[in-house]
């Protein structure tokens, strides 16, 4: 299998699969103006898997729509951390917090990639992310310093959702011979001292879990995937071909 | 959520013109509120910078008061720059 095709379907599966869970919280909110400020967070996430699922799509003849509806389970590279059942909106934060934090640093080491297409899709997202970053740290900050049951269930959902972040930065020989990659565990001490600064800020303790889940970028997932799946790709399952 | 104080909203489109009223929103304090305006209000490029101000902050003229307040001006047509001819050969004017 092509390197580059296997790397760009790693990071587009990522977008994809957050923009879904992300994409759910539309109209399920805590308030009106998070269900526009998810929205727009997930059709950025959603723009950044679709430039991504179209350049890996370019390297295999297949098309973006092939790769997000006509794979099954067992061939999504996303991290486990991106498809978990989304949980109250403190879990949300959260994982915006690991994931977009991870996304961001990624990014603006992408940018300076050899490889144009990677560089420019991370150019642009770069600045999308940064903003998801700081939305993240808005809310783990008034959750975590906020009520008591705000403070409560911040601090569960950063360590529930702690054993799923070793797995960003997991390196492994594809993304060392690749010279157009970025190698995530490169990115972990910036990741740390930035989560780490918002945690603190927020009066949480820093989690401390050493077990880490991992098998996503082989394919291996919780069993949350499938269902996801199959929402995401019925309707273009049932109806091969369709377009509106 | 109601227990969230209500914020009244102001962009200015672009650079040299002045910030205008767009809405209002419900945010728990003025950060959250200035992030909720930038995605409720400019998702289509509509502004470069915004205000927020707590709605409460801001003193209203009331509709009770609209004949005192409004109405004497309705007849005063020379307080309109209507009755001067302007020279010819005058430019910017």
């Amino acid at each position: 299998m092509n390197d580059l095709f296997e790397y760009a379907l790693r990071l587009g599966d990522d977008a994809l699969i957050a923009a879904q869970r992300i994409g759910e919280w539309i109209a399920a909110a805590p308030q009106l103006e998070e269900d526009v400020a998810l929205g727009n967070i997930g059709l950025d996430q959603l723009g950044q898997a679709r430039s991504l699922l179209q350049y890996a799509g370019s390297l295999d003849g297949r098309t973006e729509d092939d790769l997000a509806y006509f794979r099954d389970e067992r061939e999504f590279r996303n991290l486990q951390l991106c498809e978990l059942p989304n949980g109250d909106f403190a879990f949300a934060m959260a994982r915006l917090l690991y994931f977009a934090t991870y996304q961001h640093l990624l990014y603006d080491e992408l940018r300076s990639s050899a490889d144009e297409t990677l560089a420019g899709v991370a150019g642009k997202a770069v600045k999308e992310v940064a903003y998801h970053v700081d939305h993240a740290t808005q809310w783990v900050l008034r959750l975590g310093d906020g009520s008591e049951e705000s403070h409560r269930r911040m601090q569960a959902a950063l360590d529930a959702l702690w054993p799923y972040t070793g797995e960003m930065f997991e390196s492994d020989d594809l993304v060392q011979r690749l010279p157009v990659a970025v190698d995530p565990s490169t990115l972990h001490d910036g990741w740390l001292e930035r989560v780490n600064a918002v945690v603190d800020e927020s009066t949480c303790e820093r989690p401390t879990a050493s077990y880490q889940h991992t098998g996503g970028r082989a394919g291996r997932h919780t069993e949350h995937l499938g269902y996801l799946l199959a929402e995401l790709q019925h309707i273009a399952r049932s109806h091969p071909g369709a377009t509106w | 959520m109601s227990i969230e104080p209500l914020w009244e909203v102001f962009i200015r489109s672009r650079r040299g013109l002045s910030h205008t009223h767009v809405g209002s929103l419900h945010a728990p304090d003025a950060t959250m509120a200035l992030r909720n305006a930038r995605d409720v209000y400019t998702r289509r490029q509509e502004g470069v910078s915004i205000w927020v101000v707590l709605s409460s902050d801001i003193t209203a003229s009331s509709p009770d008061e609209k004949d005192e307040f409004f109405d004497p001006a309705g007849d005063k047509v020379y307080r309109h720059p209507t009755f001067y001819e302007v020279p010819e050969g005058v430019e910017h004017l």
